[in-house]
């Protein structure tokens, strides 16, 4: 819909990074779902897109996700077509899977895992930050 | 420098709201340029002429009016979010087959498209929320 309004060569070949992080658990709030919904709809902008996953936001992309109980649409496999869109930096929070008790093998998506620091770093690098 | 800024919570809800909006007054009378401010997850209930807050507390929808009126500034409504909480506009409305429609003076509803337009634009993307 709206990024069909957004020509490719508009902006004149300014690329700049930007990068979604998610902090939010993926049910109980909207942030996740309407953080990804952002990230689609900024894929077609041909931007330097990374995601990272912080603190529960790090439960987005955990597998097995079950939520027939709650009504509400499961949306985690939407992660495994971002690679689709070209959204192929995908960062985890090292601290944050460990006091979950997560590893990448929990995890629907190939992903990078960052040291707290190694985190700072890639945020202070970025253009935009987006943070849900 | 010029700024784009999200607003990610709703009036009354949460102190994001306020913040935004001082923020915004402040950088324009220090002389700097909003590009846009962008209402997102339930900042879109920032957009809404229905609210009515006692008379002894600010009106912030209205603050919000106010700035678009005074200084031109782009107060954008993500479609998407605005439709899942009831901020529509005429056209919309009309579409919807609504009685009425809801969206304050100074505002105007479209896409996400926007909200990552004002961050290729902006030097600096200022984020609101939670």
């Amino acid at each position: 819909m709206s990024e069909e309004m957004y020509e490719d060569d508009e902006y004149d070949g300014v690329i700049k990074k930007f990068m979604y992080v998610n902090r939010k658990a993926p049910y109980g709030t909207i942030y996740a779902l309407e953080s990804l919904e952002v990230v689609l709809i900024g894929a077609a902008f041909d931007q330097d897109i990374s995601l990272a996953f912080v603190d529960d936001g790090v439960y987005q992309l955990k597998k097995g996700q079950d939520t027939k109980a709650t009504e509400i649409k499961n949306f985690s496999p939407t992660y495994r077509a971002l690679e689709m869109y070209d959204v192929e930096k995908l960062y985890v929070s090292k601290d944050s899977m460990d006091e979950r008790g997560l590893s990448v093998d929990d995890l629907v998506v190939p992903v990078e895992v960052l040291s707290s620091e190694q985190m700072a770093d890639l945020m202070e690098e970025q253009d935009v930050i987006f943070s849900f | 420098m010029k700024f784009a800024i999200l607003v990610n919570e709703g009036p009354y809800t949460h102190q994001a709201a306020d913040t935004a909006y001082q923020f915004a007054k402040a950088a324009i009378a220090k002389g700097h340029e909003i590009y846009r401010i962008f209402f997102y997850h339930s900042g879109v209930n920032n957009g809404t002429r229905f609210t009515s807050p006692p008379q002894d507390d600010r009106d912030l929808v209205q603050n919000w009016s106010r700035l678009a009126e005074e200084h031109g500034t782009d107060l954008v409504i993500c479609v998407a979010a605005a439709q899942r909480r009831g901020i529509i506009d005429k056209d919309e409305a009309e579409r919807h087959g609504k009685d009425c429609d809801n969206l304050a003076p100074g505002f105007r509803i479209s896409g996400l498209g926007q909200l990552i337009e004002a961050g290729i634009q902006a030097d600096r993307m200022m984020v609101f929320g939670d």
